[in-house]
């Protein structure tokens, strides 16, 4: 294991260097380019906000679409490396077939190239934070914690996705109607707190319910994070991160010859 | 598996003892959820299993450039796999003193949307160098494929020799200790392959171990100092290159026409 950590940490850079072309690829060759990387997610929240409006008989104001759309952006953070890491070994058959390195690389990869399109997504945020006249403060630090734990939690969730797609093959099929329900089921059309107690139990089981709630709650809200959000996602997070690992690096040495 | 690093100018640059290699395949090409449930509704298992490589054993000193033979499905690239550590061994043990850089089948994993300096970067990165060796090493292995202004064009607008020639170039430039060829010999044109031959001679020179897979009897005529013939997941025979392709060549009853002698 130790061994592992350290061939690991050697190619760290062929990791980042794996997202970074991925991106490339994925943005350079539009017209827009990378342009697309802030619209196509702003585009996203005004679509979802519209919804909202309009099904709400036209409550809600500019502080709820700065909720919203922090929230899908932090959501999208996790679901696209989900999604990206289902793909990603699979994806890689030829590298798998020829070279020898730590495969939880390439789900690690996926994470990153899920960071480089969020990374823009903040810029979005900041300036409807401004607009949204919403305050400015130190309380601000506490979404760092959050966004380390929602990392760590897609980096398990990208292993979990990458071994499920290597066994199954259409495993990636669902995907979009899954990550469409999850969406649905985290306080991102909604503010956590005005989830009815009915459908508590179908919010509890979303291990990223916490992590968005605490986001919203810090940053859109101002307030200090609550200690039951804070060690649900602490949870969450560390235990989807062991479990994916465990079970990715326990089966990576099969992916060859499953490929 | 022992994949040690270090530890160059011993007896052996690898060392193969008793190995046997099988693997389970699933009957399907592509495994899905769907055919797993129906599956176990019938209750049938998917998985056969295929006997690779049946206690095989032979160890290659440094400075030898070892050619490895036998008929398609005799094992050869399962062996290659497992010496460079990509397939584990089902039994028995597979030593390699030193870093492995692999030439294999497919290529090294090149991405066609990028261009080809991104792919050499990644093929570096993802074969153990540092950015720094690589920055290092650019201009060589770059003037090496011979591909000038198309290191910066997509791959895809790559013809398969071009393809080939910086595959090549990534791989030996990457300062192995070991280095393993399946059938990538056959890369670009005369005098490419010319130039490969000589970088073979020259990394074989600097102490370094060389296997390599080939259905061109001649190059490995020309190249190896010992060959391995494998058949059916066994070593049928290892010898010098003459009566080890002589034998082969008799067993494909094909003799020695041009037809097995020609680089396919």
């Amino acid at each position: 294991m130790g061994r592992y950590l350290r061939t690991f940490w050697a190619r760290r850079h062929f990791a980042y260097e794996l997202a970074r072309a991925n991106l490339r690829v994925q943005h350079y060759n539009t017209a827009l380019g990378q342009l697309w990387l802030v619209l196509n997610p702003l585009l996203l929240g005004l679509i979802y906000f519209i919804l909202v409006y309009i099904i709400g008989g036209g409550s809600r104001g500019i502080d709820f679409l700065a909720h919203l759309m922090l929230g899908l952006f932090a959501f999208r953070l996790v679901s696209t490396s989900f999604t990206q890491g289902a793909r990603s070994v699979v994806g890689g058959g030829r590298l798998i077939l020829n070279t020898a390195f730590p495969r939880t690389l390439l789900p690690f990869s996926s994470v990153l190239t899920s960071l480089g399109r969020f990374l823009p997504t903040l810029l979005v945020y900041a300036a409807l934070h401004a607009i949204a006249g919403l305050p400015v403060g130190w309380h601000l630090l506490w979404a760092l914690p959050v966004f380390l734990l929602l990392v760590i939690f897609a980096a398990g969730a990208a292993m979990l996705a990458a071994t499920a797609q290597v066994y199954f093959r259409d495993f990636a099929n669902f995907l979009p109607y899954f990550t469409r329900i999850w969406l649905y089921l985290s306080p991102v059309l909604y503010y956590a707190n005005e989830v009815p107690d009915k459908f508590k139990p179908l919010t509890a089981i979303n291990p990223v319910f916490p992590l968005i709630a605490t986001l919203s709650d810090v940053v859109n809200q101002g307030q200090s994070p609550s200690g039951g959000y804070m060690i649900w996602g602490i949870a969450s997070a560390t235990v989807t991160f062991l479990v994916g690992s465990l079970l990715f690096i326990s089966r990576e040495r099969e992916f060859a010859v499953r490929i | 598996m022992a994949a040690t690093g270090g530890e160059l100018y011993g007896d052996y640059a690898v060392r193969v003892d008793d190995l046997s290699v099988s693997y389970r395949t699933t009957y399907e090409k592509r495994p899905t959820l769907k055919k797993a449930l129906i599956r176990l509704g019938r209750r049938e298992r998917s998985v056969r299993e295929v006997q690779a490589l049946k206690s095989v054993s032979f160890d290659v000193p440094p400075r030898e450039i070892l050619g490895i033979v036998g008929v398609n499905g005799a094992g050869k690239s399962t062996l290659m796999r497992t010496v460079a550590g990509i397939l584990p061994p089902s039994d028995g043990r597979v030593e390699v003193w030193g870093r492995v850089s692999t030439l294999l089948a497919l290529g090294v994993g090149f991405n066609a949307d990028l261009t080809g300096r991104e792919n050499l970067v990644l093929g570096g990165l993802a074969a153990g160098l540092t950015r720094e060796q690589i920055e290092e090493k650019y201009e060589t292995i770059a003037g090496f494929a011979e591909l000038g202004d198309f290191m910066d064009l997509p791959m895809r607008s790559y013809s398969s020799g071009m393809y080939g020639r910086l595959a090549f170039s990534v791989a030996v430039h990457t300062d192995p200790d070991i280095l393993l060829i399946d059938e990538a010999l056959s890369v670009g044109d005369a005098r490419f392959k010319h130039k490969c031959f000589e970088k073979i001679q020259e990394l074989c020179d600097q102490a370094q171990a060389i296997m390599i897979v080939s259905h061109a009897l001649k190059s490995i005529r020309e190249l190896c100092t010992e060959v391995v013939w494998l058949h059916q997941g066994r070593v049928r025979m290892r010898d010098e290159p003459e009566p080890v392709i002589e034998a082969y060549t008799r067993f494909l009853d094909v003799g020695e026409s041009e037809v097995a002698l020609e680089d396919v």
